[in-house]
């Protein structure tokens, strides 16, 4: 017992002396416990203690409630407490007992006193077979509280050996169940004895009221000390098919903090001896059908994950990025999808979700669980029923084109442990009519936005019709297209002169003077027919009073192009004459020679006017 | 691509009903052509996971995430203190802001859309969604210089270039993601003003490279190809009032807004790289005023002015000229950054920035990364060029321009690989599209339109292994074109057969390639296939994920200056320096204390108040690319029992190989080839605290200083005399 710590003797020794003040003000004594056995359960972190007791009225009257007592340390600490009670002379069908919490009259406030509530007040003389099953956690002291990697993690739990109780205990045993490994310590007494894994203390006979026996035990407790500082589990409800949970976990190791440091070598070669009380993997029991899970955290996949599914269930191993080593903590996001059918049903015009309320991480403890419940958008009357008390309100969130929002029902509670694993119902209205309204607005939108670009294109967007530079610039269209119009005309007629210019140079390497006749008729022809195209645009062009600007020039163009063909033809002539007269080429040559410079100089000087109109 | 199919539509005449089809055609192919450019970044996020890669797009990331928390004005006044420790980093004034603005943009108008989507989602989805951007912006500008066909072409290439992939894959959350688009569509607005000499474009083109300038320092590439073409313009006589207008403008306005950008600043006036535009600028005015005078004067007088004018001019120029050389002359980097620097002199950074010349992708490219890069672009470029030239037009003469000089700058360093892209895939688009447009005489337009479509839709859905349909379709082509009458042959100018099968191998070789799975990685997480299946290294998460969770959220973490952006990004520690290598002191001093002994290192990390310091180490598996870092410190250091005892003792080696030799016995590194030298030692200064799975990533801790070192009391009684005798004779040294 030496190496009790410090605060642990303190609250032992605050204990005794506070009993003894309460064993002498002890005033109930109808009831009598005939028989108490306790089965505390030291084997993961989280404690469990199923007591189960037999009653016996012996006063005059019929009691309606049974008193239970816990020292303040351990019930700040209790997370569950459950009771199941049976009447007989032989342990028959149990119910359920109610419990909640009582405050008699004289009780010392270093206790608390629950009460189980009877179905039906006990008569004189009958016995009631009561189990009692409570959850403590952080019940379990690492001790030492620093530990290097290769140490064993060594914890102390402390209770009583006597069961207390306002009732007196005719018969009581106590048997603590170990995880196995060392034992360092266990306070001594003549009744105890250590078998294997497990610790017994008693019998215990005829014992008072209130009787209290601190005993310790110092053991290996090298089983995960997973614990979560706090869960968010959002459950999100679809109705066009899908529950989709996701759950946040900032878990970290709750046992002893590693000293010193870490080394890889050390927990590869040898992890369950260099590393035996850290822990690698969790594992997650979910529903079956559970479809598209993943498993991140905020900097992306975790990719060491497992799943096994069958169609009782789906288990899920995760493990985190690192191994978690007492005092190390992690993050990371489990998600996944359930079939609405499974989980979301009708009754009397409402809807309910029915689905379990703790995480499905095994032998885990929630400091802090958020459940978050998002329905539909649009659901109404919203009720929520809990087996246990819980903090309730309610948000909005907005999600995937919402415009009033999800309706969020939030529920709070501290410490959850696996116990807490009960289904839970939220009720609802929700007309699946509501389904409908966001694809519809997506295809509204989409429609309008096609009307608007319909819209667009098809209407004059202008200010003013009537305005002067509106008409001004439909007038300088007009000329533009009449400009271009003029262009092509002349860019034909010099094709034409291309091509008299050919024929002539087919003549001199031919001498086929026919054809040049012939080519100098087309010519011709193309001429007359192009000035005919011409003469209407050129009239349009004038008595538009845009053209100003234009205008000389085009006039400009049109002499200069006149001369040229002119020019071209007399030329044409004068070769196809000189040809037919059979003169030699280089009189020909010099006949043509003046008029070839003309014609090249008019030529230029057209092509640069047709350029500088065409830029206008 | 789809002019051949547009083109029988205008052969069967019907005037307003052929063009509409056209017209819904080429949107319907330009749609196709975004979608596969956006999926076929996808691979990574199939393959691995919606990550964000490497190391810069971390930093990008952090800082996005820094805006969508808190809005703009806390992003331009942002001073981060959490890197560079203790000097910090004004992140506002020194990030290309182009990038993390859109990103945040897309971010918040989807979120006020009520889409809920997370800023890492929008980050990793930004670069494909701008290269689909980038595709587009490929299709209007070589539609410009060659028309719808060649725009097609030049789209679908770009959309598929591995150059351009390995860069905006998706993830790969850098600058050149949107600058890639932003570039491209500047040269679009440029060459469309150029084109119709609208002022409307030239703004709109101001505004184009604004954004340009704010995503990414390759700004100064535009900056100085646009007054290249300009001046090539004027040389070849081809000055119009359009040029003007499309490049007055373009400098006023751009530089007004360029100095916007805080990064930029006055250096958009006052560094050499904007003064090739100013010079052009002036240039561009003269020639104007030439221009203007020669419309009001007679030839004869024009004569007269002209020679007073350029007389004057010259010496006007000369005297600018003189004064700016002057000014420039004056200062050390002759007014250029050390990038830019290295450019031009391709020996400039080995020779005086280390660090710019060490990191890999400022090293010039090997030949064969040319083909890797553009793949067979590479020999349809020349027939671009040659197709360019006939007929030379502004446009087209641009494209020339465009390609020449980025593959100059492509062979200096190789990360300027991707301004080659673009540029190869408008050549090599036009390429293309010459072939089919010569090739397509009217009889036999319907056997190729069916082939085009094949090709269409083999393009357009490229999926994983499309190897083995792509090969039948090759077949049932050649069949087809062999049924054909042989008397088109001579219309051919090239065989089309081989064109076709040209762009069959060009897809076929990126998709059914290890390219597109190499350049997927995303190098945070490593995968390595053996015998019994796939292995995961997810190592740097794991140490990361450690960091983050398992220490004090002040502590700071020294590591080599690769890994700084992701620790602070991902594990949200402060570093001492990280990949924007700013203060190369700072780098100095760790680099120092990494290969100091370790009491000296321990000393030096202290005095930086370093708590954890972190090392890469690729231990026992294979991870080619983890040497690289290595490689990069240790340069010819070798490690093995040769080393000196200097490698053997720095606090390097002994970080890394700490109980090294304990995993298999003998400390045979697998990376390097060989046994390490030094087998057997302790860390007294430092002490492991965590090491990844695979080894690849070491994390050690300073021990804290001890209160009273042992055997210092004793010491001054004991040896007070000597040490003092000691200390004074060696004060007395010099004058003996």
């Amino acid at each position: 017992m030496a190496t009790m710590p410090p605060p642990l003797r303190r609250a032992a020794a605050l204990l005794l002396v506070v009993l003894a003040g309460v064993l002498a003000s002890t005033a109930r004594a109808d009831l009598v416990i005939s028989k108490a056995d306790r089965r505390v359960d030291l084997t993961s972190h989280i404690v469990r203690v199923l007591a189960s007791l037999k009653v016996e009225n012996v006063g005059p009257d019929p009691v309606s409630q049974v008193l239970l007592a816990f020292p303040n340390i351990q019930a700040k600490n209790l997370a569950a407490i459950r009771a199941f009670g049976s009447e007989g002379k032989v342990k028959g069908q149990s119910t359920v007992l109610p419990i909640q919490v009582v405050q008699p009259s004289g009780a010392p406030p270093e206790l608390t006193f629950f009460s189980a509530l009877l179905p039906k007040p006990l008569e004189k003389g009958k016995t009631l077979y009561l189990d009692v099953l409570t959850v403590f956690t952080h019940s379990l002291q690492p001790f030492p509280e620093e530990i290097t990697q290769a140490e064993a993690q060594l914890v102390v739990y402390q209770d009583s050996a006597h069961y207390l109780s306002p009732y007196p205990v005719k018969a009581q045993t106590l048997a603590i169940r170990l995880p196995g490994g060392r034992v360092e310590s266990y306070t001594r007494h003549p009744n105890a004895k250590l078998v294997d894994s497990e610790l017994k203390y008693g019998p215990f006979h005829d014992l008072p009221p209130f009787s209290y026996l601190p005993v310790i035990v110092h053991f290996e407790n090298n089983n995960p000390f997973a614990v979560a500082k706090e869960v968010i589990r959002e459950i999100e409800i679809s109705h066009w098919g899908n529950v989709q949970i996701t759950e946040h976990y900032n878990i970290a190791h709750g046992g002893a903090r590693l000293k010193g440091e870490f080394s890889r070598i050390d927990y590869q070669s040898r992890p369950y001896v260099r590393g035996v009380s850290s822990f690698r993997h969790l594992i997650a029991k979910l529903p079956p059908r559970a479809h598209s899970i993943y498993y991140r955290d905020e900097i992306g996949n975790i990719s060491t994950s497992h799943l096994w599914s069958d169609s009782m269930k789906t288990q899920l191993e995760i493990e985190p990025r690192f191994p978690l080593f007492g005092g190390w903590q992690t993050t990371f996001t489990v998600g996944y999808g359930l079939p609405l059918k499974d989980f979301v049903f009708y009754s009397d015009g409402k809807r309910f979700l029915n689905i379990t309320f703790g995480s499905p991480l095994e032998e885990i403890l929630i400091e802090k669980l958020i459940v978050k419940v998002v329905l539909p958008e649009g659901s109404k009357d919203i009720e929520v029923s809990a087996p246990f008390p819980t903090q309730k309100w309610q948000e909005v969130k907005y999600s995937h084109l919402d415009i009033v929002g999800r309706p969020v029902v939030v529920l709070e509670k501290p410490d959850v442990i696996p116990e807490h694993n009960l289904y839970f119902q939220v009720y609802y209205k929700f007309n699946n009519i509501s389904l409908l309204r966001e694809p519809l607005m997506l295809i509204s939108g989409f429609f309008l936005l096609f009307v608007a670009c319909i819209v667009y294109m098809r209407t004059d967007m202008s200010i003013s019709k009537s305005s002067p530079s509106y008409l001004a610039k439909l007038q300088w269209d007009e000329v533009q297209a009449t400009v271009q119009k003029i262009q092509g005309i002349f860019e034909q007629c010099l094709a034409v002169h291309d091509k008299l210019e050919a024929s002539l140079r087919d003549l001199s390497r031919t001498g086929d003077i026919q054809s040049c006749k012939a080519a100098r008729k087309a010519a011709d022809a193309q001429f007359k027919e192009l000035s005919k195209d011409l003469k209407p645009l050129l009239t349009t062009l004038h008595s538009s009073p845009q053209s100003y600007q234009i205008w000389p020039k085009v006039e400009d163009l049109i002499a200069k192009e006149r001369e040229m063909q002119e020019k071209l033809m007399t030329r044409h002539s004068t070769v196809v004459d000189s040809f037919e007269k059979k003169l030699r080429g280089q009189d020909v040559e010099n006949r043509i020679a003046l008029q070839q410079q003309k014609i090249a100089a008019l030529r230029q000087e057209v092509e640069s006017l047709l350029e500088y109109i065409s830029e206008i | 691509m789809a002019e051949p199919e547009v083109s029988p539509a205008a052969a069967g005449g019907g005037g307003q009903l052929r063009n509409v089809f056209g017209g819904v055609l080429c949107a319907f192919t330009l749609l196709l052509i975004g979608v596969v450019a956006f999926s076929i970044r996808l691979f990574s996020v199939i393959k691995y996971e919606s990550v964000i890669h490497e190391f810069d797009p971390y930093f990008n990331f952090r800082v996005t995430q820094f805006l969508s928390k808190n809005g703009i004005y806390e992003f331009w006044n942002w001073f981060d203190d959490r890197t560079w420790y203790p000097l910090g980093r004004v992140i506002g004034g020194t990030v290309y802001p182009g990038l993390t603005l859109t990103a945040g943009t897309i971010w918040w108008l989807l979120n006020s859309l009520n889409i809920p989507l997370s800023v890492e989602t929008v980050c990793v989805f930004t670069a494909p969604i701008f290269s689909a951007n980038a595709s587009w912006a490929t299709y209007l500008l070589t539609k410009e210089a060659k028309g719808t066909g060649a725009g097609l072409m030049a789209a679908a290439i770009l959309a598929m270039v591995p150059s351009y992939i390995s860069r905006s894959v998706a993830g790969s959350y850098d600058n050149e993601a949107v600058a890639i688009f932003a570039l491209i569509f500047t040269f679009y607005l440029y060459v469309k003003t150029l084109n119709t000499g609208s002022l409307f474009y030239a703004t709109l083109n101001a505004l184009s490279y604004f954004y340009m300038v704010c995503s990414w320092g390759g700004y100064t590439f535009i900056i100085n190809l646009i007054p290249m073409h300009v001046l090539l313009c004027i040389v070849t006589g081809r000055y119009s009032s359009r040029l003007y207008i499309a490049y007055a403008p373009l400098v006023i306005l751009g530089t007004l807004l360029a100095a916007l950008v805080p990064v930029v600043g006055f250096n958009a006036v006052m560094t050499s790289e904007h003064f090739a535009s100013f010079l052009v600028f002036i240039i561009l005015h003269v020639v104007a005023l030439v221009y203007y005078i020669k419309g009001l004067l007679t030839p004869r007088l024009f004569k007269v002015a002209m020679t007073l004018v350029i007389s004057v001019g010259l010496a006007v120029c000369f005297a600018v000229v003189a004064i700016l050389v002057a000014l420039v002359a004056s200062s050390p980097t002759k007014g250029w950054s050390g990038r830019s620097l290295s450019l031009l002199d391709p020996t400039y950074a080995s020779k005086y920035i280390p660090i710019i010349a060490s990191v890999s992708e400022h090293q010039p490219p090997t030949w064969p990364s040319y083909f890797m890069d553009i793949n067979v672009l590479a020999f349809l470029i020349p027939a671009g060029i040659i197709s360019c030239f006939l007929p030379l037009s502004d446009a087209s003469s641009f494209m020339v321009l465009y390609l020449v000089t980025a593959v100059y700058f492509s062979g200096v360093m190789v990360r300027l690989m991707l301004v080659l892209a673009p540029a190869a895939c408008i050549l090599s688009g036009i390429a293309l599209s010459e072939v089919f447009s010569d090739s397509s005489p009217e009889s036999s337009t319907n056997s190729i339109q069916k082939n085009e479509n094949r090709n269409e839709k083999s393009e357009t859905a490229p999926k994983e292994k499309p190897s083995k349909k792509n090969r039948k379709k090759e077949k049932e082509v050649a069949e087809s074109v062999s049924v054909k009458p042989k008397k088109e042959k001579r219309l051919l100018v090239l065989p089309f057969e081989l064109s076709v099968m040209g762009i069959l191998l060009l897809i076929v070789s990126i998709v059914y390639g290890r390219q597109l799975k190499r350049i997927s990685a995303p190098s945070i997480v490593l995968t390595s296939r053996s015998r019994d299946g796939l292995h995961v290294f997810d190592d740097f998460r794991e140490a990361y994920a450690w960091l983050s969770h398992n220490t004090d959220v002040d502590d700071k973490v020294a590591s080599w200056w690769d890994y700084g952006y992701q620790t602070t990004a991902m594990a949200n520690r402060t570093v001492i320096v990280d990949n924007n290598t700013w203060n190369n002191t700072h780098i100095a001093t760790v680099g120092t204390a990494m290969s100091s002994p370790e009491k000296a290192a321990w000393e030096i990390f202290n005095s930086l108040d370093v708590k954890y310091v972190l090392v890469v180490f690729g231990g026992g598996g294979v991870f080619p690319h983890i040497k690289e870092p290595d490689y990069l410190r240790d340069g010819q250091y070798r490690v093995d029992a040769q080393a000196t005892p200097t490698m053997l003792n720095c606090l390097m080696y002994k970080l890394c190989y700490y109980r090294f030799v304990e995993t298999d016995g003998k400390g045979f590194d697998k990376v390097r080839g060989y046994e390490i030298g030094k087998k057997h030692f302790k860390l007294t200064h430092f002490e492991e605290v965590f090491t990844t799975h695979h080894w690849m990533v070491r994390i050690y801790k300073l021990k804290p200083q001890k209160n009273r070192v042992r055997g210092k009391l004793k010491k001054p009684k004991a040896s007070a005399k000597t040490s003092s005798t000691l200390a004074a004779g060696q004060k007395k040294n010099p004058w003996q």
